[in-house]
């Protein structure tokens, strides 16, 4: 077994950013994902990378995307105020066609919000947040190990699909503390012959642009990234189930939210409520396929989150409204307790 | 354990200095002592010292928190109390002091109170699992860095080396190499060894005297993951 170490879920992100090859990191600080810049600062030196504190977020995403171009594995990370400044450049990387890798810390909105954990950036993850037709891949690590794990596999999949891959975490997971091992994953390298590396004289120049002068172009490169996303649609929903075997309702939580259901699903079980959970990893592509399946056996659905509702819509959707789907919420930086899940799955099993 | 009247918890971040002060100061409460104890972490957002008001509220532990510890205003200010530490010298005194140098500038204004008295022990809390403090070289830069940051220097050591819930007595023994070379390298007595209650129970004397710590069930500690023994302190 590879050995264990103790680590915050920030601290985990960044060296397992560094284990996967990245070795150019543009940031600026904010609170609660500070540890991520504060590791890359002292780490990167040492290894012959670079960390790079910006003058702001806006140019630190524009560092991220000049990188990108290049075909070098790169990352920023930020908090949700911090993310939506970074938004023109996601889109620019998004229309750019270049892998790099984000992490989003979340904390409450909006505005200014506060520092407290939460999950409201749901639909500015997965709906956009920047403009135009893009996506990102989102993955919802649930734990200091998943913090590690997914974002080695976020900079794969971000090579794979020329694509932004998002890490959206929360304050909590970020600063909380887990054993932890970084097994011996093999990076992968793929061929980029896009990237801007000197053509030194022995080939064409390679372009690196999000701008299209004729609109049939324009176009034509959305329906050919759509192509690619429609295979990511097939290829990468991640997700979990737990004690679904039975359950007669069904929970869906993702991060930090799905560890208290947890907790939730256990109580009532010992009540003798059937309930299980789906925690879905990847929220976009969301993992359609296992809740509508579970829409054909339980008789409702409870969606479990850290803002007003906003991955209940993706569980209608999925489920096709086959069932009623009920919302259980805190927001604000607040954080449903056990207690408050359990209320909400005995009404769920008294129908109502 | 001889107490000092003054004692402050430096170290990595996420060493353990929270918990190790809270326990501390528990435990000298148990022995009849009055005890004031202040968060003076200017550097981490969650898990501070007023997670425990409750609990140190019982035992009758004084307790000086930032005015926006726990809330939405990251603001790192230190209130004005903090001075009683070290004026009211009736009390035993603990400081939890934030992570690294960049929480170790906080206590520099304390600092010519503490020499003047002269009564103090600052502990530096080491954990040879955490990524940036493996090695006791890598202990020693962040004490000296801590050190330079704040102008006082470290009198004791705490091994306070865990994997937090995968914590064994193995894990801990594991640890003595580590925690006996940095003392050799640093010259400082090794002031305890750290450990959750019921591995504390299971430690071998080689460690020296060792401080039983309750350690708060967390909202989100998996069904797993809970600590076996009781829920913090009964």
């Amino acid at each position: 077994m590879a050995e264990r170490v103790l680590m915050k879920g920030n601290e985990a992100i960044a060296e397992a950013a560094i284990r996967a090859g990245c070795r150019h990191y543009f940031g600026y600080p904010i609170t609660p994902q500070t540890e991520i810049a504060a590791y890359m600062a002292k780490k990167m030196p040492k290894i012959g990378g670079v960390f790079l504190q910006a003058e702001s977020e806006i140019a630190s995403i524009n560092m991220v995307y000049g990188a990108a171009a290049t075909g070098t594995r790169v990352m920023t990370s930020s908090s949700s105020p911090g993310i939506s400044l970074k938004s023109e450049g996601l889109s620019y990387i998004a229309g750019s066609d270049v892998p790099a890798l984000v992490v989003n810390v979340q904390r409450g909105g909006p505005g200014l919000g506060g520092i407290q954990p939460s999950q409201s950036d749901y639909f500015q993850a997965t709906k956009g947040g920047g403009h135009g037709d893009y996506r990102m891949i989102v993955l919802a690590p649930a734990s200091v190990q998943e913090m590690a794990s997914l974002t080695m596999k976020g900079f794969d999949l971000a090579d794979k699909y020329l694509m932004t891959s998002m890490i959206l975490a929360d304050g909590t997971i970020g600063q909380m503390m887990e054993p932890i091992s970084f097994e011996d994953a093999e990076v992968n390298t793929y061929e980029k012959p896009w990237a801007l590396t000197g053509t030194e004289g022995k080939r064409k120049h390679n372009i690196v642009n999000s701008l299209y002068l004729k609109p049939d172009e324009l176009e034509k490169k959305n329906f050919e990234r759509y192509e690619r996303y429609k295979i990511v649609e097939e290829n990468e929903p991640m997700w979990e189930e737990y004690m679904m075997e039975d359950a007669e309702i069904c929970v869906v939580a993702f991060g930090i939210a799905s560890r208290v259901a947890k907790n939730a699903i256990v109580a009532a079980r010992a009540e003798g409520i059937k309930v299980g959970l789906i925690r879905p990893i990847t929220l976009w592509p969301f993992p359609v396929k296992p809740l509508a399946a579970a829409a054909d056996k339980v008789k409702s659905f409870i969606s479990v989150e850290l803002n007003m509702g906003q991955m209940i819509e993706d569980v209608r959707l999925a489920t096709q409204c086959k069932r009623p789907v009920t919302l259980c919420n805190r927001a604000g930086g607040m954080i449903p307790s056990p207690e408050q899940v359990l209320s909400s799955i005995r009404q769920a099993q008294k129908g109502v | 354990m001889e107490h000092k009247r003054l004692t402050l918890f430096a170290g990595h971040y996420g060493s353990g200095k929270t918990n190790i002060a809270v326990n501390y100061a528990l435990a000298l409460a148990e022995e009849g002592k009055r005890v004031c104890i202040a968060d003076l972490d200017i550097v981490n957002p969650y898990f501070r010292t007023k997670d425990s008001a409750a609990v140190l509220e019982k035992a009758g532990v004084e307790l000086i928190s930032p005015q926006f510890a726990n809330t939405n205003v990251d603001l790192p200010a230190l209130p004005a109390e903090a001075y009683k530490l070290i004026t009211d010298r009736s009390s035993y005194a603990i400081m939890d002091i934030g992570g690294d140098d960049r929480g170790a500038y906080a206590l520099g204004r304390y600092v010519p109170g503490i020499l003047e008295e002269n009564n103090y022990r600052m502990i530096f809390v080491a954990n040879c699992y955490r990524p940036l403090t493996r090695t006791p070289e890598e202990a020693v830069e962040v004490m000296a860095e801590i050190e330079a940051a704040c102008g006082l220097k470290f009198t004791d050591i705490v091994n306070n080396s865990n994997l937090g819930s995968e914590t064994t007595a193995e894990t801990v023994l594991h640890s003595k190499d580590f925690i006996d070379k940095l003392c050799a390298l640093t010259g400082l007595p090794l002031f305890a060894t750290t450990a959750v209650t019921q591995v504390a129970a299971e430690l071998p004397r080689e460690l020296g005297e060792v401080l039983p710590m309750a350690l708060q069930e967390k909202y989100f500690d998996l069904p797993t993951q809970k600590p076996s023994a009781r829920p913090l302190w009964g």
